[in-house]
């Protein structure tokens, strides 16, 4: 066994990078505004550092923006309260160890901007102020660490709701005859992505809250009809999936080169596919075999000229209807 | 008998992110390098061993929930395959021996075609 010492080093999987990414996106959505601390205790220049110290110790602050009539005159923070203990100064006034050149950020910037400060800089706040300059609030790295806790949570939450509205998307729509549409372009010669559409099918088909058999079923047949697209056309094709409560229609179309004897297309084991094809593992000769196997429907035309439709249909019984079908007015079948 | 158990018996190389392998209860087997063979014969949880390595053969063990994919004759998925696989779940392990070894050795285990 070698998993331990294994030279393949453990990739970053997608649900990280997408993890990773959701943060950076809010670190460029959130504004400062939103995760600012808005209640600031400010001081005043000729404060002496001995009360400073009571304040920080009182309110479990770090640091502090230093006021001379309502204008940022300095920050001080906790470091400046040690240099003024190390040298047993604590009744000199602020003044005397704020720092004065303060950088400043506005409430109206992205979180990004802070965190950059914070990156580059060794400051452990920075005071916010509006576009009149006027200090509003002051932002540390904590602050940003809840903001972005905060809006996660939020946005998992809106997931999570978005789940439970799919699964009861055909209920709570109410229509004479409610569908839902899917649409793939699939490109010629595409191999790296094949298999995405199927895959994002059959995931939409879950979430719908579909019988997992009836979504593996449309999954394969799908995942044949667009390996066909990919190796067998010459610009690719559309793939259309309708999505009803009583049934799932799919569609693969193209514009050529068509199919000129769909007899033999559809014995099991005939295949056209090339030499390079085969070598991948396609071209058995089994795809719209096991289309066929797949779904209850299945109707193939070609022609050389405008090329080839593949439509199947995929009937749903009572118990795996999307909605209590008896609801959906014209869809009373029993 | 757990993916563990494969993996030792076997001495597989794990590719994908490792994961407890000793919860994964392979329920069946299946060999093939034709992809469409895979998609009407494998069942769902079971182990496919072939000597394809490009991407879609994760495509097709998704769709088809497989466990795992034994990959033989140490033929070598890129890195975008191995990524794949590990977004997609699907455990990917090679080994130098050819593919009838493979499955000789699964029946020995007590693995059957399902």
């Amino acid at each position: 066994m070698d998993t331990g010492s294994s030279p393949k080093e453990r990739v970053v999987t997608d649900q990280d990078a997408q993890n990773i990414t959701r943060v950076e996106e809010l670190a460029y959505e959130l504004k400062i505004s939103q995760v600012m601390t808005r209640e600031i205790r400010s001081l005043t220049p000729d404060m002496n550092m001995g009360d400073v110290l009571d304040i920080f110790r009182s309110q479990r602050v770090s640091g502090a923006p230093v006021l001379v009539n309502g204008e940022l005159a300095g920050i001080l923070s906790i470091e400046d309260i040690i240099r003024a203990l190390r040298a047993v100064d604590l009744a000199s006034p602020v003044s005397k160890y704020m720092s004065s050149q303060v950088m400043t950020i506005h409430d109206y910037d992205p979180v990004i901007e802070a965190l950059k400060v914070f990156v580059k800089s060794n400051y452990g706040r920075l005071p916010v102020v509006d576009e009149n300059n006027k200090l509003v609030g002051i932002i540390t790295k904590g602050d940003i660490t809840r903001g972005l806790l905060n809006a996660l949570q939020h946005v998992y939450h809106e997931e999570e709701v978005i789940r439970y509205r799919a699964s009861h998307l055909f209920e709570d729509i109410i229509s004479d005859r409610t569908s839902l549409i899917l649409r793939y372009r699939i490109k010629h010669g595409d191999f790296t992505h094949g298999g995405n559409a199927s895959a994002n099918i059959k995931r939409a088909l879950l979430r719908l809250g579909a019988n997992p058999q009836i979504a593996r079923r449309c999954g394969i047949a799908i995942y044949e009809a667009e390996m066909n697209l990919i190796i067998h056309t010459n610009n690719g094709g559309t793939i259309r999936v309708e999505i009803e409560p009583h049934q799932i229609s799919l569609e693969a179309y193209d514009d050529g080169p068509g199919i000129p004897n769909i007899q033999l297309a559809m014995q099991p084991g005939y295949s056209t596919a090339s030499e390079e094809v085969r070598e991948k593992g396609f071209g058995a000769g089994m795809g719209l075999v096991n289309i066929k196997r797949c779904v209850d429907d299945m109707r193939l035309e070609s022609s050389t000229i405008s090329g080839t439709n593949l439509r199947l249909k995929i009937f749903l019984r009572e118990k795996d209807a999307f909605a209590d079908v008896s609801q959906q007015g014209k869809e009373t079948k029993k | 008998m757990t993916l563990q158990d494969i993996i030792q018996q076997l001495n597989l190389t794990v590719l994908t992110t490792p994961v407890d392998f000793a919860s994964v209860q392979p329920e069946n087997g299946y060999t093939s390098d034709l992809l469409s063979c895979v998609m009407s014969g494998a069942k769902s949880r079971g182990i496919w061993v072939t000597l394809q390595a490009h991407m879609n053969i994760v495509a097709v063990a998704a769709l088809l929930e497989l466990a795992a994919i034994i990959i033989t004759e140490d033929a070598q998925p890129d890195l975008a395959t191995i990524a794949k696989a590990n977004e997609e779940g699907i455990i990917l392990l090679s080994t130098a021996q050819s593919s009838f070894f493979v499955c000789g050795k699964l029946w020995e285990m007590g693995l059957r075609a399902g």
